[in-house]
């Protein structure tokens, strides 16, 4: 008994590197000081009814927002540790099998679990806010696709200490992600990690979707729209046209993997190709879909912080909604090199160029947007700044990996690493820090220190350079990318080095904003006007933090920039006040049961991935009565009273 | 060399852009060393290192002739707008004495508009024209007056395993080519999809099981060369990297000469144990078994029809590049292929 005990749990649980160890012991502690702080202060009943069972978007926000977080520092550790190992040549830090499950979950954790729920815990923390709404279409399904989120983020992350993590590349090619390659459960933690967090995905694209068509406040029409609700319907249309192939595609791979089915396998009249279509079908919009709301960020803050009304407001709605349709005819420069016909090249050689046109065009109107502006540099006008020249040359170079024939020479480079970290951290990860500095005030009443701010900026900045400028370089020098190790003959070793080095820098600048935030809940400038920065759109209209039903009365939209166009007419005594009549509003009640499904769900996963059919049994069938039991619930709303809601207004300083 | 100036010029621009707002003195300096040191590690390093910037061979150099097209292209673009960044960025701040003009209303110009929306596409057309014609040249052998040599290569976990169907000869983890010869390479793989690089002779292609693949490379003069794979295959991937040899053409023939008369011949055992996942050192053989490669394509191919896994013709069932006097070398393979 003994012994069989022994022997499940040796290979259960991931052993052998003191790292795992080291990793095992810190969440061990973790989770028992959450425990004790839970029990020690009685919170355990806050959490459940705050946060937990919540369905108010901007509380769902701030939870995408902390595990966003989170997964950063984890894909960050990631990141540090790979280069660690590539420091320097012939390093015995990592061996081959760990490095590369190292670099398979930075990818996977980055996009798919970082900038995912990082671009969601926006859309929900804005959207109905600058739409003059209440929450959002469907709040339950809304906290649905939360807890599936972080559900399936766990399950992926649980793969590090339990039954060992994935290591066959973020996008997990077969045929060495089947069976026959590597068997074992880390694939499947892949599989149903992401399975399982992209369902929630796909429910979000609706629901904002519905959200941003059916919930605008009256008068806003969508040419009146704010640009950043463009960017999220932009990258939602994509959501929901992509997001079903990756589901499809994963569950393919796991019939091949659980079921013997030869999809993607190399006997059996399997085609691993047909995998690699398919998943950069969902994999090539999938980086539009991140980057195109952080263009929406870009739209908002520059014309902020410019003091002027964003240029060509009607080529940059064109441009978002050009890119959301080409995004979807690239697919396959992600595999230019596969050897087929020259037609088929260059058909999407051009159509990957095309794509260009309308982001430079974005880039302009931007810089147009400044000029004959105001500028001043506050911590999202920064980030903004910054983001221009590193994502010009950025989409430089993908214009360069676009020319096929050349991209022979780079593909699977660190060029192309370079390239597509350029764009991702100088688009993405710059855009949303942008816009998490520009929105937080709202969601938390206080601005973030500006001078750690500024550290944290630089840090992140000038480590940037140092880190992928020299990946360019080692590209060119033919250092193919996932090399766990090299030797000194290729005159690798000081360009690896430095941007070792860079990595470090930007890792000193993340923890320069974790000691911002921090040192700002106790210290920061407090917000009392609801509108720190001079703004221009509705969420700029209401006290920070925004009361829980958003807005006491719904606003009636005159034109674009409304807020902005209401302070002229106030300033330029224009402003007619409407009597104000307030009436009891309508909100939906919280909800346990989206928690609970999506920890059904993880039993499906975690069964499935350790091939437990009635463990996955148990789990579907608790989904089922999840479903079943809500679709009973009859009581699921209710109003807030003209009082309360008066009372609310007058603690936030507002008399109405 | 100015072509990675260029580069370093898009990273110093990138960070004056940047900088201009900050008149932090600290900042500055760390601006300024962050530049330093990216010039001089770029400058620095333009020697052979650079091994996809000195093409040493046809194919090569058509793809560094775009990269340098692209790079211009790009350029032109680039620098321009990152010079207008940091004017606009520097001239339009918020600060009381500003003489600059202020006009928060202004939004729209329609000429300003089709300006940027027509410099890309006309730039895109350009570097669009030069892509195409060459994703067509490449297809083709680059010389089209010598005749070109076939090579078979298959990708294992995680060796690379070279079959020579016109010498009859084998290699592992090696690779010996006449120089100015065009040689037509056919890839495959029995394992995980590989890609197969020479970067100083020219671009990668995959090489995946259940298909061959083609790549023309030449190497234009005598010289020794890194080989690669360039896709991932698991744990030994790292190892995948061989050596290619070029020789004049008599040293090349008395290379093989030596081989056939030095060296073990491949058994269908031999190849077996080769499969199996691992690294070894390098390995020749003086023949292999008939039809091994094919064998390997079609083994996974799915009774697929053989002229469609093999998108070219065998040189023997009809050449299609390079000239047909060649009878002797034609039978030779035809022997080989069925």
């Amino acid at each position: 008994m003994w012994e069989n005990i022994k022997e499940f749990a040796s290979t259960f649980f991931v052993t052998g590197d003191p790292l795992i160890y080291g990793a095992d012991v810190s969440i061990a502690l973790t989770v028992v000081a959450i425990v004790f702080v839970l029990t020690k202060y009685k919170k355990w009943g806050w959490l459940w009814r705050e946060w937990l069972t919540t369905v108010d978007h901007k509380r769902i926000g701030i939870m995408y927002l902390i595990a966003s977080l989170l997964m950063l520092f984890r894909g960050g550790v990631d990141a540090i540790l790979m280069r660690l190992q590539l420091a320097f040549p012939n390093v015995e830090f990592l061996h081959s099998d760990h490095y590369n499950a190292i670099f398979t979950t930075h990818g996977t954790i980055m996009i798919l679990f970082m900038a995912m729920p990082m671009m969601f815990g926006l859309f929900n923390m804005v959207v109905p806010l600058q739409l003059g709404a209440r929450d959002v279409a469907y709040p339950f399904l809304n906290a649905v696709s939360f807890w599936l989120f972080m559900l399936g983020a766990m399950l992926f992350n649980l793969s590090f200490v339990i039954g060992g993590s994935p290591d066959a590349g973020w996008l997990s090619y077969p045929p060495l992600s089947e069976n026959d390659f590597s068997p074992g459960p880390g694939q499947n933690f892949w599989i149903w990690g992401i399975q399982i967090s992209g369902i929630g995905s796909l429910a979000t694209g609706i629901n904002f979707i519905v959200t941003i068509l059916k919930m605008r406040a009256p008068g806003m029409k969508l040419m009146k729209m704010p640009l950043f609700s463009w960017s999220v319907l932009s990258s939602c249309i994509m959501i929901i046209f992509a997001f079903p192939i990756l589901t499809v595609t994963l569950a393919l791979l796991f019939l091949d993997r659980f079921a013997g089915a030869h999809f993607f396998t190399m006997d059996g009249g399997g085609n691993p190709m047909m995998y690699l279509n398919l998943i950069w079908m969902w994999g090539h919009p999938e980086v539009y879909i991140v980057v195109v709301p952080a263009f929406g960020i870009f739209s908002e803050v520059v014309a902020t912080f410019s003091k002027k009304t964003v240029f060509g407001y009607k080529s940059m709605v064109a441009a978002l909604m050009t890119i959301a349709i080409a995004s979807f005819f690239t697919w396959a420069h992600h595999f230019f090199t596969m050897g087929t016909s020259a037609s088929v090249i260059a058909f999407f050689a051009i159509s990957t160029m095309v794509i260009a046109i309308p982001t430079g065009v974005k880039v302009f109107n931007w810089l147009f947007t400044m000029f004959r502006g105001r500028i001043s540099f506050k911590q999202p006008m920064l980030w903004t700044i910054a983001f221009i020249p590193c994502f010009l040359v950025g989409g430089a170079t993908g214009v360069m990996l676009a020319v096929a024939p050349a991209d022979y020479q780079y593909h699977n480079s660190y060029f192309l690493i370079a390239h597509f970290h350029q764009v991702l951290i100088g688009g993405v990860v710059f855009g949303y820090l942008a816009g998490i500095y520009y929105w937080w005030p709202k969601l938390f009443g206080f601005k973030l220190d500006e001078k750690l701010g500024k550290w944290g900026f630089w840090f992140w900045n000038i480590g940037f350079y140092v880190c992928f400028m020299p990946q360019y370089a080692l590209g060119f020098m033919g250092m193919t990318r996932r090399y766990y190790t090299y030797g000194w003959d290729r005159g690798w070793a000081d360009l690896n080095l430095i941007s070792t080095v860079g990595a470090f820098l930007m890792g000193i600048g993340f923890i320069f904003q974790v000691w911002q935030i921090v040192y700002s809940i106790k210290r920061g400038e407090r917000d009392t006007t609801g509108d720190p920065w001079n703004g221009r759109t509705l969420e700029w209209s209401i006290p920070s933090p925004a009361p829980f039903y958003n807005f006491a009365v719904v606003p009636e939209v005159k034109e674009a920039d409304d807020w902005w166009h209401t302070k002229q007419a106030m300033a330029n005594g224009t402003y007619k006040k409407e009597p104000v009549h307030l009436e009891p509003i309508h909100m939906p009640k919280n909800s346990g049961i989206p928690f609970i499904m999506s920890c059904f769900w993880f039993l499906v996963g975690f069964g499935f991935t350790f091939g437990w059919v009635w463990m996955a049994v148990i789990g579907f069938i608790g989904v089922a009565l999840s479903m079943w039991a809500r679709s009973f619930q009859y009581d699921t709303d209710y109003y807030v009273p003209v009082d309360e809601v008066r009372s609310t207004e007058a603690s936030l300083g507002r008399v109405v | 060399m100015n072509k990675l100036g260029t580069i370093v010029s898009f990273s110093v621009a990138n960070e004056e852009g940047v900088e201009e707002m900050n008149r932090a003195k600290t900042f500055r300096q760390m601006g300024f060393w962050l530049m330093a040191i990216i010039a001089s590690v770029l400058l620095s390093g333009c020697g052979s290192d650079y091994v996809v910037l000195n093409p040493k061979g046809p194919v090569a150099e058509t793809q560094y002739n775009l990269i340098m097209i692209s790079v211009i292209l790009c350029a032109i673009i680039i620098i321009p707008v990152l010079a207008l960044t940091a004017f606009i960025v520097y001239r339009y701040r918020d600060t009381k004495d500003n003489k600059a003009p202020y006009k928060p209303d202004w939004a729209h110009s329609t000429t300003l508009e089709v300006i940027w929306w027509g410099i890309p596409v006309i730039i895109i057309a350009i570097l669009g024209y030069f892509t195409v014609r060459d994703t067509y040249a490449l297809k083709e052998s680059p010389n089209q007056a010598v005749k070109p040599m076939t090579i078979q290569v298959t990708s294992l976990n995680w060796k690379w395993m070279f079959t020579y169907p016109e010498q009859n000869i084998a290699t592992v983890n090696y690779l010996e080519i006449p120089a100015g010869v065009p040689v037509q390479f056919q890839l495959s793989a029995d394992g995980p999809m590989n890609s197969f690089w020479v970067p100083e002779l020219g671009g990668q292609i995959y090489a995946m099981s259940g298909m061959a693949t083609e790549l023309y490379l030449q190497a234009d003069k005598p010289g020794e060369f890194y080989g690669r794979g360039a896709n991932f295959t698991g744990e030994g991937f790292a190892h995948m990297e061989f050596k290619v040899e070029a020789k004049p053409q008599e040293e090349f023939d008395k290379w093989v000469q030596q081989v056939k008369n030095t060296t073990p011949v491949m058994t269908k055992e031999d190849y077996e144990e080769l499969r199996k996942p691992g690294l070894t050192d390098k390995k020749t053989y003086s023949a292999f078994p008939e039809g091994l490669f094919e064998e390997i394509v079609m083994k996974h191919s799915h009774g697929h029809d053989m002229d469609y896994v093999m998108k070219k013709p065998m040189p023997a069932t009809g050449q299609e590049s390079g000239n047909k006097t060649d009878e002797a070398s034609s039978t030779e393979t035809h022997h080989h292929n069925h």
